[in-house]
């Protein structure tokens, strides 16, 4: 630790860290345009001067070492004449177009102009004149804002993992950009949208949509990966404008991935806003009694082990519970949540939680993958993995298709469960081996042999000790977990998925339940479709409930780790839609079960009661493994693993209605075949 | 000249770029060989004077330069758009390189850049003559002051030039001749005009 006076307070910081650094434990805020937290030192905008005692000049606090009794001045006369004149050159080729720059009112270069800037330029010459680039559909260009900090090339480079943006030529002509015109590959693009501290990469979608005062600011969670990235949703009026990360050290850093950030133009399109009743074949308008009166009618003409429910992959916790609640109530143990058909053990959960959790992917000392593309199903999560692969000494490998481009480099060892021991030496030598299983490897009809087997290798490789758990079980959707967390899956003598949909049931509850063919479902089964998209199941519903997406309600949602997150209403639902658990409520209210909870403290006490997960809101149990024994397996086969999500940016209902979700998907991959209608 | 009308579909090393390659890449510790990436540009630049008589560097040949250092395709195009030495632009046989800075500039440059001008056929810096025999461009310091004025013939200097024997060397270069590089008056390396001036005799005299 090295002793440091800063404006004659005095901190403590460790060797090695920055003046910067230790002027911010000072309590000091130093202006910057190229240093990030989490990106590499540039030290090029030169913003951040500050006076050091016995320095013949100011020095860059960001890359200058701290120094033991090192006297720092960060509001002298010559630290501000000096920030004043840098100030002044990056204004020299900056257009001074606030008023048409969609960065106004949150722009570093604004504001810090206010703090430092002249009033009037002295500058007549002609400014530079930078051509736009054309980098994908997500995010828009106008060069010449940029003061070319390299946050962006940073970023790309180090975070993303995918070294596409640079600094070409030189001098005055230097210019940002890809050199050959091309669209970024990155899952993490929208990214660099946050971190240019000027108006130089805006938003595309959001380009002249808003400005920032006029919005309303919510605190939520992002369902669209397993991740659970914390978000704020900036809403005005009846409409979500745009989605932006917030900092959770534990989850998501600061980063979100595209898909999270980008589909939300998906939750105006093809919404489901009043209910439906099929009658003569058709569907047709209904109110809400008439839904219930057609719903409670085949209900109660059925027996209750002839009804069953399914819960989707964006099913919040809360109307989990409580179609779970209305299930028993009916007498039927006929419940899944595995949608995807994967077949995960829910006996215990450690088979089916991401264990060493996110934050704990830092410790790790070797890992493998098995049968998923990390970098594609939790973008947020694989950064996590190339910053631990950054730091050095971390043997990355993968059984899957191979081609995989997980941003690290990564052996393949295979593309069946059978390669999954050709890592097994490399684990064994680490001291904290990880396995991370995706939820897709579980898709097939060996799923709960190859789940058996990944958790047999984690026991035999000590990735299953009593202060390390070595075993992931990585999901898609941010629905998932909280499902297995209730224990929505077949009770005593209840029919699995497979069962209700080939005619085990007779009525059949959809809970956003998209993520299966709807022709599975067997003819003559009464379907209630509850949900907020108008995608291919709600055209095979006879009842439809159209319920809140999760920008439109308040849920609780548990990510991959087992972490649960509130999620926060942010605009609300669309025409008749309403919250999902309410829904559920008032019909059993309707048919004489009333569920025991009438608001939303009474049913988080009863979700906290049902797992200890949702006592403990924000935040995760991290554990070792008291248990090595495994969950029950059988053969696997030498069938290939198969990812589950073919196309990145159309995974779910939400972002299959997304404009900007269907050019993206146009722009990095093949054009989709139009679905028959 | 349009860059996209002559950027080659592809590039591939010959045997003599390979075995230069061979020996450069040895020069750099396991691991680090993205630091050869300034010299395996020069041998792009190199071969494509030697197969098409214009030696610049393609960005086909960049991205094969990426591949075989294993280096990100930006990071090369960072590098080699940086460094004026590279052309990323087709250029004529001969590249005249006349230095403007001062001393050559006091010691009668622009009489030089004139004469590349009229017995050339170009028409200022950043020129190609209609015959693709000369490009000609403007650089800063080469650090032969002392013989200023100077022009760089690609790797050659010529030195203690003026409008006359700047014409002389253009003409010759068009008739397919290599004169000595140095200086043109005869002067032995940055020795004064006209011989020794000093240590002129022998001890016993």
């Amino acid at each position: 630790m090295a002793k440091v006076t800063v404006d004659g307070i005095e901190v403590e910081v460790p060797n090695g860290a920055s003046v910067l650094q230790a002027c911010e434990a000072a309590g000091k805020e130093i202006p910057r345009f190229c240093y990030h937290e989490r990106l590499s030192v540039a030290g090029n905008c030169r913003m951040c001067l500050v006076e050091v005692e016995k320095a013949p000049k100011p020095v860059a606090s960001c890359a200058f070492p701290v120094a033991e009794g090192m006297k720092v001045f960060t509001d002298s006369a010559v630290v501000r004449q000096a920030r004043r004149n840098v100030m002044e050159f990056l204004l020299i080729n900056h257009p001074l177009d606030c008023p048409i720059c969609d960065q106004g009112g949150e722009c570093d270069l604004q504001d810090q102009a206010v703090a430092f800037g002249s009033d009037a330029s002295r500058y007549h010459e002609p400014k530079r004149a930078v051509k736009d680039k054309d980098i994908g559909p997500l995010i828009k260009t106008v060069m010449n804002r940029c003061i070319q900090c390299t946050r962006c090339v940073r970023f790309s480079a180090e975070v993303a993992g995918t070294s596409e943006l640079g600094g070409t030529n030189r001098g005055e002509n230097m210019e940002i950009g890809t050199y050959v015109e091309k669209a970024l590959t990155s899952e993490l693009s929208g990214n660099l949208i946050d971190i240019c501290p000027v108006g130089a990469l805006t938003s595309r979608p959001y380009a002249f949509v808003s400005r920032p005062w006029e919005l309303k600011k919510t605190d939520s969670i992002d369902v669209l990966d397993a991740t659970g990235a914390n978000i704020r949703v900036d809403a005005r009026g009846p409409e979500v404008l745009r989605i932006i990360p917030r900092i959770n050290e534990a989850v998501n850093e600061e980063w979100m991935a595209d898909r999270g950030r980008f589909s939300f133009d998906g939750l105006k399109r093809r919404r489901l806003d009043r209910p439906w009743v099929r009658r003569d074949g058709k569907l047709v308008a209904a109110t809400w009694p008439e839904a219930f009166a057609a719903i409670a009618a085949k209900l109660s003409s059925v027996p209750g082990d002839r009804i069953g429910a399914v819960a989707g992959a964006l099913a919040d916790a809360e109307s989990t519970l409580a179609l779970k609640d209305l299930m028993t109530a009916y007498g039927s143990a006929n419940l899944d949540c595995r949608e995807d058909g994967a077949a995960i053990d829910a006996s215990r959960p450690e088979f089916w939680r991401f264990n060493t959790t996110i934050a704990g992917i830092d410790e790790a000392d070797a890992l493998l993958i098995v049968g998923s593309d990390v970098r594609r199903e939790a973008p947020v999560l694989n950064a996590r993995i190339r910053k631990r692969w950054t730091a050095g000494k971390f043997p990355v490998a993968y059984v899957g298709p191979h081609g995989l481009d997980l941003t690290y480099p990564a052996a393949h060892l295979g593309a069946g469960p059978g390669a999954m021991q050709g890592f097994a030496e490399t684990l064994k030598a680490a001291q904290k081996p990880m396995i991370i299983l995706g939820r897709g490897a579980l898709q097939r009809a060996d799923g709960a042999a190859v789940l058996a087997a990944a958790w047999a290798l984690a026991a035999d490789v000590g990735a299953l000790t009593a202060d390390w758990h070595g075993f992931n079980l990585l999901h898609l959707f941010g629905g998932e977990v909280g499902a297995l967390e209730l224990g929505f899956v077949p009770g005593a003598d209840g029919k699995g998925l497979d069962a209700m949909l080939a005619g085990g049931v007779d009525a059949l509850w959809l809970l956003n339940a998209d993520g299966f063919d709807p022709a599975r479902i067997a003819a003559g089964t009464f379907v209630i479709y509850q949900g907020h998209h108008g995608d291919a199941m709600a055209g095979r519903a006879d009842v439809i409930l159209p319920g809140a997406a999760y920008t439109e309600k308040d849920a609780t949602w548990v990510n991959t780790e087992g972490r649960a997150q509130r999620g926060r209403l942010a605009i609300f639902p669309p025409g008749e839609a309403k919250e999902d658990w309410r829904i559920i409520r008032a019909f059993s209210e309707g048919v004489g079960k009333a569920l025991p909870y009438a608001d939303m403290h009474a049913i988080r006490a009863a979700l906290a009661a049902a797992s200890p997960v949702f006592a403990r809101v924000g935040d995760v149990a991290r554990a070792g493994c008291a248990d090595p024994a495994g969950p029950a397996g059988g053969e696997v086969s030498g069938a290939d693993f198969v990812l589950p999500l073919p196309v990145y940016h159309q995974a779910d209902v939400i972002s299959r209605a997304s404009d900007v979700m269907a050019q993206c998907a146009a722009t990095y991959g093949p054009a989709p075949a139009l679905a028959a209608e | 000249m349009s860059t996209e009308t002559v950027e080659p579909t592809s590039f591939a090393f010959d045997a003599e770029s390979e075995a230069k390659i061979a020996t450069i890449i040895k020069r750099y510790p396991e691991g680090k060989q993205a630091s050869a990436v300034i010299p395996l540009l020069y041998v792009v630049q190199k071969q494509m004077g030697r197969q098409t008589g214009s030696a610049w560097v393609p960005r086909v040949a960049m991205d094969v330069v990426a591949e075989r250092l294993s280096m990100a395709p930006i990071r090369v195009y960072e590098v080699c758009t940086f460094y004026f030495m590279f052309n990323t632009r087709p250029i004529g046989r001969f590249h005249l390189q006349v230095c403007g800075t001062t001393p050559c500039w006091l010691r009668g440059s622009d009489d030089v850049l004139r004469a590349c001008k009229d017995a050339g056929g170009l028409k200022g810096y950043g020129d190609t003559s209609a015959d693709g025999a000369f490009t000609l461009t403007e650089m800063e310091c080469m650090g032969a002051c002392v013989n200023a004025p100077m022009i760089a013939v690609d790797d050659d200097y010529y030195e203690d030039l003026d409008y006359e024997s700047t014409v002389k060397l253009i003409e010759a270069l068009k008739r397919g001749e290599r004169p000595t590089p140095g200086s043109v008056i005869g002067r032995q390396t940055s020795a004064p005009v006209g011989g020794p001036m000093v240590l002129t005799g022998t001890e016993q005299d």
